[in-house]
């Protein structure tokens, strides 16, 4: 590929022609190579958010323990006892397609590095994946290499993997999605901030050299794929878990003492945005010299070295007096430390290599003049409710469907192969509660953690969805008996440039925004993933379904009192939330009816708001047993969820219902939980009293699930068929 | 009991050993580094779980030659107690401490699940607080965890006692060719294993993450509750 700067090359390092003509603008003159490269990925969709900057905005970021809102690494929340939760989520989409083992595997590496970079010990990750149709060999394919290297690199970096959700959607079929996300733990007093500082101060590089691997990788997750997306092979970074492993502990280690003035870590365009980034943050020049630069190659270029995305590498500025504390802890470590550049008073990033100045940009314009787009948007109707449907096959039958369905499906198999344990402080394990908990060490706390997104109501209706990804995980987090802090929003969404798709960007933005508002729900962090569509040859382009992944956080005082799934005997079930029926785009009709129609179920902020504030005092007053939300599949599944989990079985009462037997068993109602309580009386009263809507459901006992009409299921054959979907897929 | 825990680059389970080895002693454990080339006063060493240099090459065979093993190897040989978990059993096997070897899974994948102990010796200082024939609960983690040896080696840790523990399935069931009694595949179920004078031991599973009652089980107290009782003098 001819490398002669021109409006040519420009546009295919992605930049327009009117981005282009503005670098000219700024630069004066026509830019080197490497300060074209250095424009190209700044102003990437992924690093500029020129498409998403808008509407992110209009979220609601603040709480008053908001400790560090979006804009840093990760979020910071305080937790209490001087403490403070850090997190975000990230996406990896595009290189996972690619190539699902490194793809996944640098995705948890890299948000790993967003927690940790900001003086926090990573205590836990989770992800949120979508699959395409599971019965294609391309996504059997993508399955195994995503679930083996996220369990590659969480294993052996000793950091547990500890929750997630999986959903399968043929739009998914040329582009899945890699969610990963990361929750660490600081002291309050001890965060670290990249905003460089100190005229003169040393920038300092450590971790692994720097290689050809992933050059304009941001570029790449900022275009469409097309059917030559193989030949991107190159582009993807590979991980290396044992690195980053020993890279987390020289960081902590030197975060304990007073040597460091900023840290970045080198993730999407590496050094570029690193070294960027930090100075700009600080409002000082940055001077490189790529001589200094450890490489795993000869022979780079400094265009290659500023462009390269090699992983487990971080950026600091350091106390120039403090210099050789530091090298020594990373020598100690045997990781690469190098003096690699010096603040300067320019206000220009400057990069020279072999004598001589491959860069000289100034910093200001670079970020202030950054495109900015109000793309044009178009929005759909939201569909009409879903009439009345018959049912075709009763209710065993549907069922035990559904608890086979690839969305409802057992995930053991994928846990299985993930150290949920390691560290020492997993209290519910994956499958053990709505949400994963885990234990603060040295504390009687706990974090409460999930990721939520209902795809399907997204693209049936964006505002909708939105909303109800949020009340989701605010709902799983209180149904653990935690109170929900703050979220972490990972946006997966098609071609910004068509209108349509920026319509449901905006609508679910909107509908999150008022979901986060009225549960006090700040979202304190995230990531924006556009074009996450397939070109085909005819064409047609296919566009995800519209995936706004909701990660968040909750705490629980005494983590002992925590609730999960499991039932013991003798104890009475109790229905807490109102069961409309709602079917429109409920499992039960895409999976027994083959139908994706209707409105999504509503979200009723206020009475979800109510509902979980009342589940929450009930938990704390130790009047519940166990607790699980109504979410895909409804009422039945969550009661079946239940017994399959504790092995105990229930009895459930003559159903109360306004609307068919089959609405009431498997809509998807929200706002509902499903209490296991010794105490259902004085909880029916004090739930009348605080007028929550409550309904005495069944009674548990023996091993089966038995309805009043006769139909009686056993733990045993439920879990049978509930486990066979991933082992069956995957093990042939 | 003074109690020193090796930490090799890699090693991820130090920290939940160290509070198993805290909780259940009282007394925190020293941590040592895998450079260095003296031990204080110890009367356990521990080798926890992780990936070792990134098990890049075979799993444990770089710890095997860290300069700390040449203590390790002398502390054992003067009668000293080690225990060696996960990756530390399998530094321990690559270091020729303990027979045999762990080889890849026999599913060839990560497992991450509930593992089932039965007890098969109950005279050592790591077992004595179980009765022979107990089964307890063990968290297992690991790629390679397929214990092999030759037939004769099996012969003979079996004749000498020295298997302290086998795979069973929740219910105590033995069954070598099952996945769900015997979960990685190893030659006659064997999970752990002892030195000739029974003072080093190696296990796979992670007896030291079901020691905290807040946290739901206490599966793995009485491995570090026996040591205390054994080196508490």
């Amino acid at each position: 590929m001819s490398m002669i700067v021109n409006a040519e090359l420009a546009a295919r390092f992605g930049l327009s022609a009117e981005e282009y003509q503005k670098v000219l603008d700024i630069m004066g003159r026509v830019p080197s190579l490497t300060e074209l490269g250095i424009f190209s990925v700044m102003w990437s969709e992924h690093c500029s958010y020129k498409s998403s900057r808008v509407h992110l905005k209009t979220l609601p970021t603040k709480a008053p323990w908001v400790i560090h809102g979006p804009g840093e690494n990760a979020g910071v929340v305080d937790i209490g006892d001087g403490l403070a939760a850090v997190f975000k989520m990230e996406s990896h989409n595009h290189p996972s397609f690619i190539e699902p083992y490194q793809g996944a595997a640098t995705g948890v590496g890299g948000i790993l590095r967003d927690v940790f970079t900001m003086g926090a010990r990573p205590v836990a990750n989770l992800n949120a994946l979508r699959f395409g149709d599971p019965s294609l060999p391309v996504t059997q394919r993508v399955i195994d290499g995503v679930v083996r290297g996220i369990g590659g690199y969480g294993n052996c970096v000793g950091v547990p993997t500890v929750g997630g959700e999986i959903n399968f959607h043929p739009a998914y079929n040329g582009n899945p999605l890699v969610n990963a996300m990361t929750v660490g733990i600081a002291s309050q007093d001890k965060i670290f901030l990249s905003a460089a500082a100190g005229i003169g101060n040393p920038v300092v590089y450590v971790g692994s050299k720097t290689g050809r691997d992933g050059i304009h990788g941001a570029t790449m997750s900022s275009a469409e794929f097309d059917e030559h997306a193989a030949s991107k092979r190159p582009t993807v970074q590979v991980g290396d878990p044992f690195t980053e492993k020993l890279l987390i502990e020289a960081c902590l280690e030197l975060m304990a003492t007073d040597a460091i003035v900023a840290i970045q870590d080198m993730g999407a365009a590496g050094l570029t945005s690193s070294a960027v980034e930090m100075a700009g943050k600080g409002g000082v020049g940055i001077e490189l010299d790529l001589d200094h630069v450890p490489q795993r190659e000869t022979g780079m270029t400094a265009y290659e070295m500023m462009l390269s995305e090699s992983q487990e590498r971080m950026l600091m500025v350091l106390k120039p007096e403090r210099t050789e504390v530091a090298r020594a802890i990373f020598e100690k470590w045997d990781l690469d430390f190098a003096i690699v550049g010096v603040l300067t008073d320019t206000a220009h990033i400057t990069v020279k290599h072999l004598g001589t100045v491959e860069a000289d940009i100034p910093l200001a314009p670079l970020a202030d003049e950054a495109p900015l787009y109000h793309r044009p948007m178009t929005h759909a109707k939201p569909p009409a409710r879903l009439g009345t449907v018959a049912d075709p096959v009763g209710v065993e039958h549907a069922l035990l469907t559904l608890l086979g369905c690839p969305d409802l499906a057992s995930r053991a198999w994928v846990w299985n192969q993930y150290d949920s344990g390691v560290g020492g402080q997993t209290a519910r394990r994956p499958g053990a509660a709505d949400a994963a908990i885990v234990r603060v060490e040295g504390t009687k706390r706990g974090l409460a953690m999930t990721t939520d997104c209902t795809p399907r109501y997204c693209q049936a209706d964006p505002r909708a969805g939105g909303a109800q990804a949020v009340a989701e995980a605010w709902r799983n987090i209180t149904a653990t008996g935690a109170l929900p802090l703050a979220v972490t929003d990972n946006l997966n969404f098609g071609n910004p440039e068509k209108p349509e798709i920026m319509g449901q960007f905006a609508d679910a933005i909107k509908g999150m925004g008022e979901a986060c508002r009225a549960l006090d729900f700040p979202v304190v962090s995230g990531n924006v993933s556009l074009y996450n569509q397939t070109s085909h040859p005819s064409g047609l382009s296919q566009p995800i379904l519209p995936t706004p992944a909701i990660g968040a956080i909750g705490v629980i005082e005494d983590v002992t009192k925590a609730i999960g799934l499991g039932m013991p005997d003798h104890a009475e079930l109790v229905l807490i939330g109102e069961i409309r029926g709602e079917l429109g785009q409920s499992l039960w009709l895409r999976e027994i009816c083959h139908r994706e129609e209707g409105a999504p179920p509503i979200v009723d902020l206020h009475a979800e708001r109510r509902n979980g504030d009342f589940v929450r005092s009930m938990i704390a007053k130790g009047r519940v047993e166990a607790c699980h939300d109504i979410a895909d599949g409804g009422l039945l599944v969550a009661v079946a969820e239940m017994v399959m989990a504790s092995g105990i079985g229930c009895h459930l009462d003559k159903p109360h219902y306004g609307t068919s037997l089959h609405a009431y068993y498997f809509g998807e109602d929200q706002a509902c939980y499903v209490i296991a309580t010794k105490h259902a009386a004085a909880l029916i009263d004090e739930a009348e009293k605080a007028h929550v809507p409550v309904r005495h459901l069944g009674r548990t006992g023996g091993t089966n699930l038995v309805l009043k009409d006769g139909m009686s299921l056993s733990a045993e054959r439920m879990r049978e068929v509930n486990a066979a979907f991933f082992p069956k897929l995957m093990e042939r | 009991m003074k109690a020193g825990i090796v930490v090799f680059p890699g090693t991820n389970r130090e920290r939940d050993m160290e509070q198993a080895l805290r909780l259940v002693s009282g007394k925190a454990p020293t941590m040592l580094w895998h450079r260095d080339t003296s031990l204080p006063d110890l009367d356990l060493i521990v080798l926890p779980g992780g990936f070792s240099f990134g098990d890049y090459l075979r799993s444990g065979a770089m710890g095997a030659h860290s300069p700390i093993l040449r203590e390790v190897r002398a502390f054992a040989e003067r009668g000293g107690y080690v225990l060696g978990v996960c990756n530390g059993f399998q530094i321990l096997t690559e270091a020729q401490l303990l027979p045999g070897a762990l080889l890849r899974n026999a599913g060839m994948r990560f497992l991450s699940q509930d593992g089932f102990l039965r007890v098969e010796a109950n005279d050592t200082a790591f077992t004595r607080d179980w009765a022979k024939g107990d089964v307890f609960r063990a968290p297992l983690a690991h790629g390679d965890g397929n214990y092999t040896a030759s037939e004769a080696e099996l012969d003979r840790l079996e004749g000498e006692d020295r298997v302290a523990f086998r795979y069973v399935c929740a219910k105590g069931g033995l069954d070598a060719k099952s996945r769900v009694s015997n979960p990685n595949g190893s030659q006659r179920s064997i999970a752990g294993v002892l030195s000739a004078n029974k003072r080093v031991c190696g296990l796979m599973p992670h007896p030291e993450n079901l020691v905290d009652p807040d946290l739901g089980a206490t599966d793995g107290v009485p491995l570090f509750s026996g040591l205390v009782k054994s080196l508490v003098a």
